[in-house]
């Protein structure tokens, strides 16, 4: 591209932003959705469009995953790497799309054509493996429509011509209750809290008791009044799509057949602070729902649910404006999604201040679960008593959990809070059970001594994943899935995690490519600790979880990994000579040196 | 009125919005530092500013100070994962110290040395990052950086240039110049910059001026860091 047209481009996407610096992350997916990747004429070019210095651009650019700075093919596959599309067999598909198209996993083809990698988890989980093909989630690979794929690529068939099955997503809602039961009428939520006053709303709220389902469980009447309270008259409501916790996948659910209930929970959340603006935050991954997101918000204008005063209510103005996310769990964080909304790096800030007090562009914010606020509905229709009914004391109301890996019926379960998890593994199909992660990623893993234990605050608290390990699972190399997650995904600003979540990842290597030693394990338990203490925010602190509860609960799949010496070497001779068989073109046992050898020696 | 708090069980005053940090060092206790600088707003990068406040590990340098806290900072315990922190910092770019024109000078070899941090512990990531040696007074060493953006800061607050950004994630974060090129020689850095003069570790280095003063007479050679720290207010 030459730089009149990067200018020119650029310059069309600044349009289509209003020229808004805050703005930044969605001109440059803009960008890129018409010219594939960001040259440095785009960076360039964008960076004059908006006024803003060229590096600040660069540095955006860098910190997304689904930003391309570097030239792309065509056609960009990326498998979903969670432990659950691994378990259904994502590697082996893609080393088979790899071998049919000719490519090196994440190099681009010689033909510039195509490119096949890994990126986090999708949140199909249910339907898995799945990829993205150009950011559209393709479900169910198997090596028939692996082949169908590479055909497909090979014949340089354009995206809107393949055929839609291979892009069905389905909800798989397999247990309903209060809040995917009954049907609800946009606006009839809406229309009893207006009825009722801001005041008793507010109160409500509070009676239900209702706390975030995003995986903090902060009580959100609380939130909610603070924000009220603090000084500031142009408050902001934020909804968090970026549902980035591997294995978790209910958010997607309610965007796709319940965004009303969505829009309608931040509209109450916007009646109850006072605000005028309303951000959903959508993770890139789910792009594909933009034009039925925006489609709902365009119905529930005109009727009257959204825009200057609501259900004709004066004063009450209040709309949502959606942005992309770009590929980085760390912006699930409140803050950093604060930063990404604001066209910035995704690096979360120094609390205190909180967002209900500084939050976007330092005004007052609220920041609330996608679940959180679908729920707040039901609160509005029914009261807080009502709601504070089902649930536990600590823990009022229903939860939905995404259920994924070993079982008959992978998909989405609302219950009430305090269901146990064998009740759980029980209704889902799931047999010979040896452990459960649940809340993802950052979450804890059960063992089946544990499993009488019930999904609680006050006792396994869950943003929603709950993935199922049967007996021939190897619980080392799920604890080393989600620490290669980890390190991925470390926005890299404090030291711990940035360095600790890599060092971890090595270590976790070191021990499946059979060098690991007892030492190691001391040293990740070293790592661990600092991670959990010193890091900057949730995704450091809580990235050795998975780690600790394996060491505890399965040491002895971390042992079998272990060769029986008390001491080895850092070096290992067979990866440092890598370079050199690579430059040799060889690949035979005669370049590799012997183990058995090396042990008895 | 004074009010106070109680650091490693002595006395300290503060005032109103000081942090613990800015709080422990005007009563003359040293809390390890590396992002942290009395002319900027707290950053909170590094971690070796981490004190325990009630059994909680926090950022000294960020958080406010507050009536009746009892923190504990130089502890064997919180030393302990200092040091750990400085392994982390070591092993992650590539410290060649007796070679680096910065030694002696140097914050963050100053502070291994103060916490006695003997051996790298961790396995090194010997990173490929090339230096930039293209302007004409000024050299850049990014093998050394520790991303305190210091030099972001500085740039962007005080010399109103923005000269540098960081960019990429994860273990993967690195500095940039504000050229397209990517070469320092096409910005508008100058030697005088608050930028040029503000890293506490060997990357942003004057040309010409290399081992002015000779190792063994520098910055932290005959006082450690912590009493030069508190000395000049740093
Ligand atoms: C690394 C990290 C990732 C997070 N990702 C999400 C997310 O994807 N969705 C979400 O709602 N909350 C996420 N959170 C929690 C948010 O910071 C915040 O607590 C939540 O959005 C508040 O909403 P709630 O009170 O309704 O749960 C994440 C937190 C951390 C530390
Ligand atoms: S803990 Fe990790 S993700 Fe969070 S700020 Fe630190 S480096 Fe970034
Ligand atoms: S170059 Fe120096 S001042 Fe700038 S971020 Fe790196 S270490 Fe800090
Ligand atoms: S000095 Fe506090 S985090 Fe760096």
């Amino acid at each position: 591209m030459g730089r009149l047209d990067a200018s020119q481009l650029a310059a069309q996407a600044c349009t289509r932003n209003g020229g808004d610096a805050t703005r930044l992350l969605q001109v440059l997916i803009d960008v890129q959705e018409k010219a594939g990747w960001l040259s440095a004429e785009l960076i360039s070019a964008v960076a004059a469009e908006l006024g803003v210095p060229r590096v600040r651009v660069e540095g955006v650019a860098g910190f997304y995953s689904f930003l391309y700075t570097e030239p792309v093919g065509n056609y960009r596959v990326l498998f979903s790497d969670n432990i659950t599309d691994r378990m259904l067999g994502a590697p082996e598909l893609m080393d088979a799309l790899c071998g049919k198209l000719w490519v090196e996993r994440g190099k681009l083809s010689e033909d510039g054509l195509v490119s096949v990698d890994t990126t986090s988890c999708t949140g199909m989980c249910d339907q898995g493996p799945a990829l993205l093909v150009n950011g559209r989630p393709l479900t169910r690979v198997d090596h028939r429509r692996v082949n169908q794929i590479a055909e497909l690529i090979r014949r340089k068939e354009p995206l809107y011509a393949w055929p839609s099955e291979l892009f069905r997503v389905d909800d798989n809602i397999r247990r309903r209750d209060a809040l995917l039961g009954p049907d609800q009428r946009p606006g009839e939520a809406l229309r009893a809290a207006l009825t009722r006053g801001r005041e008793d709303w507010l109160a409500q709220m509070r009676l239900s008791n209702l706390r975030g389902r995003g995986g903090a469980g902060f009580t959100t009447a609380v939130k909610w009044q603070a924000c009220r309270d603090a000084a500031g008259a142009d408050k902001v409501v934020v909804c968090n799509a970026d549902e980035g916790e591997p294995g978790t996948f209910k958010d997607r659910v309610l965007l796709s057949s319940f965004a009303d209930q969505v829009f309608e929970g931040m509209t109450l959340a916007a009646w109850a602070v006072g605000a005028q603006r309303g951000f959903l935050y959508l993770r890139g991954e789910y792009r594909y729902l933009l034009d039925h997101l925006q489609h709902v918000l365009a119905r529930r204008r005109s009727a009257g649910l959204l825009g200057n005063a609501i259900l004709g209510e004066t004063g009450f103005d209040f709309d949502i404006d959606i942005h992309l996310g770009a590929g980085a769990y760390v912006c699930g964080e409140e803050t950093a999604l604060l930063e990404s909304l604001e066209g910035k790096r995704g690096t979360p800030r120094i609390r205190p201040p909180f967002p209900v007090t500084h939050g976007y562009l330092g005004r007052p914010t609220v920041v609330n679960n996608v679940e959180t606020l679908a729920k707040t509905t039901l609160i509005a229709l029914h009261g807080g008593e009502a709601f504070a009914a089902t649930g536990t004391a600590q823990s009022t109301g229903t939860k939905l959990l995404s259920i994924s890996g070993d079982c008959a019926y992978p998909g989405i379960y609302e219950y009430p809070f305090g269901v146990s998890i064998e009740h759980v593994l029980e209704d889902c199909g799931a047999s010979d059970v040896q452990a459960v992660q649940v809340g993802g990623a950052s979450g804890m893993t059960l063992a089946s001594y544990e499993f009488h234990r019930r999904i609680a605050f006050e006792d396994v608290p869950t943003a929603g994943a709950f993935m199922i390990f049967d007996s021939s699972r190897d619980m080392f190399e799920v604890a080393r899935n989600f620490v290669h997650f980890f390190a991925h995904e470390s926005c890299g600003f404090c030291t711990p995690c940035r360095v600790g979540t890599s060092l971890l990842d090595n270590y976790m290597n070191k021990l499946a490519s059979g060098y690991g030693a007892k030492m190691d394990l001391a040293d990740i338990e070293w790592i661990n600790r600092l991670l959990r203490q010193s890091s900057h925010c949730g995704l450091g602190s809580s990235a050795p979880n998975a780690v600790v509860d394996a060491l505890v609960k399965f040491r002895p799949a971390f042992e079998r990994h272990l060769r029986n010496l008390d001491f080895e070497p850092a070096f290992d001779l067979n990866a440092a000579l890598a370079g050199a068989r690579t430059a040799a073109g060889r690949d035979d046992p005669g370049a590799f040196l012997d183990r058995e050898q090396e042990t008895t020696r | 009125m004074s009010r106070q708090f109680l650091f490693d069980g002595q006395p300290v005053p503060f005032e109103d919005g000081q942090t613990i940090l800015q709080a422990a060092h005007a009563a003359g206790h040293y809390i390890p530092h590396l992002c942290w600088h009395p002319d900027f707003p707290p950053h909170g990068s590094c971690k070796l500013c981490i004190v325990k406040v009630g059994g909680r590990h926090v950022s000294s340098c960020a958080l406010p100070a507050k009536e009746g806290m009892e923190v504990e900072s130089n502890t064997p315990e919180i030393n302990g994962e200092r040091r750990a922190l400085l392994q982390m910092l070591f092993v992650e770019g590539n410290h060649f110290c007796p070679s680096c024109e910065k030694s002696g000078n140097c914050q963050l070899q100053a502070l291994a040395y103060d916490l006695e941090m003997l051996t790298p512990r961790f396995n090194h990531f010997f990173p490929d990052r090339p230096v930039d040696a293209s302007h004409r007074d000024m050299l850049l060493d990014f093998n050394r950086c520790i991303f305190c953006e210091l030099c972001v800061r500085a740039s962007r607050d005080v010399d109103g240039k923005n000269v540098f950004a960081l960019t990429g994630r994860g273990i993967h974060k690195h500095l940039a110049v504000n050229a397209e090129s990517g070469r320092l020689a096409d910005t508008d850095f100058a030697a005088d910059d608050l930028a040029a003069n503000i890293c506490p570790v060997g990357v942003i280095l004057h040309k010409r001026v290399g081992f002015a003063v000779t190792i063994g007479k520098r910055k932290y050679d005959a006082k450690p860091i912590h009493t030069v720290a508190l000395e000049e207010g740093e």
